[in-house]
């Protein structure tokens, strides 16, 4: 194997060209060409028929839903929509499909000619899409006999079609030059843009870790200032969000060093390997033609009228897009503080926060702040932490109560974060409140004042910038519970200063 | 134009035919015969008759998302020739590559 290319001196050398495959698993009810179930997680072969395990005599029926939902999301994905359009026969031996064909769509896409803007460190890059189609996802497979399930040296495989005719989705793009070392962040930024329609459109659950949205990543370099693009390659199995990054950046480092050592990059698919970062040679796939795609006999043509495609169109929610913007506007920030929220995965979080009644100052503090550090520890997204927007609404109501003030409400956070409750019951047991019992205060005070009687002595003076030693005082004495503003009014009104 | 023999073999290959040199020679003189057949309708057939893979001139026929009774897994494995922990046991997948 040849050594990769740190990837910083790979870009000095080469240019990056991009190009993302993106499956998404719609979310009906039934599945594409028949009225069998779609959960996910049933026992095996549970959720077939004889049409999706292509038993003779059988006929596929389209989806009337699925249909509409990848006219919903071409639409959101700014496609033509083909007023005519067939779905065809795709043949090969794998017994992943029990028909020996799967059911897809050829060279009459129901989705054209559309992109998508993404944003990555200020900058927009709008991401051609060179198509979207409907097809049906394939079943599943464990492989027995082999090393850890591996396909290769497995004695025989196990199949379970429960998967077999869910509507899939696949949307191509077109390729994408000119990222630059931002390749593997538009790759991520990309996908996390789509993942946020279709879940806006409603027509996925999108979970990339359940399989509902995968995406293959085809990345090809070549020297800069070269006219032709190079060889791509691959990469499959690509199953979070983060590994896209790293599949894409791993790509371009490993392709770097193919060149570098005097080699030429191979059209080949790839598997990512979540656990190094790395990715394996696959399997050679059967050429385009190898296929013997036709029309799909037993299908009759589609043909969505201008009508229903605009009825689609008027029906559309806000999208992701006008949502920031809007949200930006109603919150009053800058891109790039936008920009930290959204990469922080905290724009549903802080929404939720503000509309229970929290100001987005505060909400946008609390989520960036305290919470996103403990998601980064825990590789997690914020959504998957232990703690909810009412919870932080109510922290920030204490704190606008003058209950807690800012270093206590980070131990009420913490608190909820590792399980003790609500924000109340953490304060309750941890017992947790701003001392603003005047009575308890006015002896801590006295004391503070008592045991640094030369620093009075100046405040009352006249250096009244030297009362922040006291406060310090009288709030390590309360362990932090006082409110500062409070003890500070108060020593000077002891000492008889005013401010 | 005849179809080859090599055409022929490769065809074989994808559909997982195993054919003898005499059945390649046979096959390929066959299917030349099919091809010289259909091609004559492209004689016939002028610019302004589109390709038809439809014979009824329907569009649209689709169903309402709603879920129908399914198989049971008994059922669904009975014709399979293995089964196996309620899934369709299947040969060894890769290794079948010439």
């Amino acid at each position: 194997m040849t050594a990769l290319v740190p990837y910083e001196q790979a870009l000095e050398a080469y240019e990056p060209v991009i190009g993302l495959e993106v499956h998404v698993e719609l979310g009906t009810n039934s599945k594409m060409f028949c009225g069998c179930p779609t959960e996910f997680g049933a026992e095996p072969n549970t959720q077939v028929c004889p049409t999706c395990l292509g038993l003779p005599g059988s006929l596929p029926v389209a989806n009337k839903k699925a249909i509409e939902s990848i006219i919903r999301l071409g639409l959101a994905l700014n496609c033509s929509i083909a007023p005519w359009c067939r779905f065809a026969r795709k043949n090969y031996f794998y017994p992943d499909m029990p028909k020996d064909f799967q059911i897809s769509q050829y060279d009459e896409p129901i989705c054209v000619e559309g992109y998508l803007d993404v944003e990555v460190e200020g900058k927009t890059y709008r991401i051609g899409i060179e198509r979207v189609h409907l097809e049906e996802d394939t079943g599943k497979s464990l492989h027995v006999g082999g090393a850890t399930g591996r396909i290769h040296g497995a004695s025989h495989s196990l199949v379970d079609y429960n998967r077999a005719g869910i509507p899939l989705v696949e949307v191509v793009t077109k390729p994408v030059p000119g990222t630059g070392a931002l390749a593997p962040e538009v790759a991520k930024a990309y996908v996390t843009e789509l993942r946020d329609i279709c879940k806006t459109l409603g027509i996925s659950d999108v979970k990339m870790e359940q399989g509902s949205l995968r995406c293959d990543a085809n990345v090809s370099i070549a020297p800069r200032g070269a006219t032709e693009w190079g060889t791509r390659s691959e990469t499959k199995n690509v199953n979070s969000l983060r590994s896209v990054e790293r599949a894409v950046r791993h790509e371009i480092s490993r392709q770097a060093g193919v060149l570098d050592a005097g080699g030429r990059v191979v059209q080949e698919t790839r598997h990512f390997q979540e656990d190094s970062g790395t990715t394996v040679s696959g399997r050679s796939k059967e050429t385009a033609e190898d296929y013997r795609y036709f029309p799909e006999p037993d299908l009759v043509p589609l043909a969505p009228s201008a009508d229903w495609i605009e009825e689609l169109r008027a029906a559309l929610p806000e999208l992701p897009t006008a949502r920031r913007r809007r949200l930006q506007g109603d919150w009053d920030l800058t891109d790039l503080d936008m920009e930290a929220l959204i990469n922080a995965g905290a724009l549903d979080s802080v929404e939720e926060t503000v509309a229970a009644g929290a100001s987005a100052e505060a909400a946008r503090k609390w989520w960036l702040g305290e919470i996103a550090r403990r998601a980064n520890e825990d590789g997690v997204e914020v959504s998957a932490l232990p703690i909810t927007p009412a919870d932080v609404a109510a922290v920030v109501a204490l704190v606008d109560a003058g209950s807690l003030n800012d270093k206590l409400a980070r131990q009420v956070i913490e608190g909820v974060l590792a399980g003790e409750g609500t924000p109340e019951q953490v304060v309750a047991s941890r017992g947790l409140a701003v001392v603003s019992d005047t009575g308890a205060l006015g002896t801590a005070v006295d004391a503070a004042i008592a045991a640094n009687e030369g620093i009075a002595e100046k405040i009352r003076g006249g250096k009244v910038q030297a009362v922040g030693a006291l406060v310090g005082a009288v709030m390590k004495e309360t362990r932090g519970q006082a409110d500062a503003a409070t003890v500070k009014a108060l020593i000077l009104e002891k000492l008889g200063v005013s401010e | 134009m005849a179809i080859t023999r090599d055409e022929v073999a490769h065809l074989a290959r994808l559909a997982r035919l195993d054919l003898d040199e005499a059945e390649l020679a046979q096959m390929a003189g066959q299917l030349d015969a099919i091809l010289g057949a259909v091609a004559r309708v492209s004689e016939v057939a002028s610019d302004d008759v589109p390709p038809t893979s439809h014979a009824v001139p329907l569009t649209n026929v689709l169903r309402e998302d709603v879920v129908a009774p399914c198989l049971t897994p008994e059922q669904a494995l009975s014709g399979a020739p293995a089964a196996q922990d309620g899934r369709f046991r299947v040969p060894r997948i890769l290794g079948e590559e010439p």
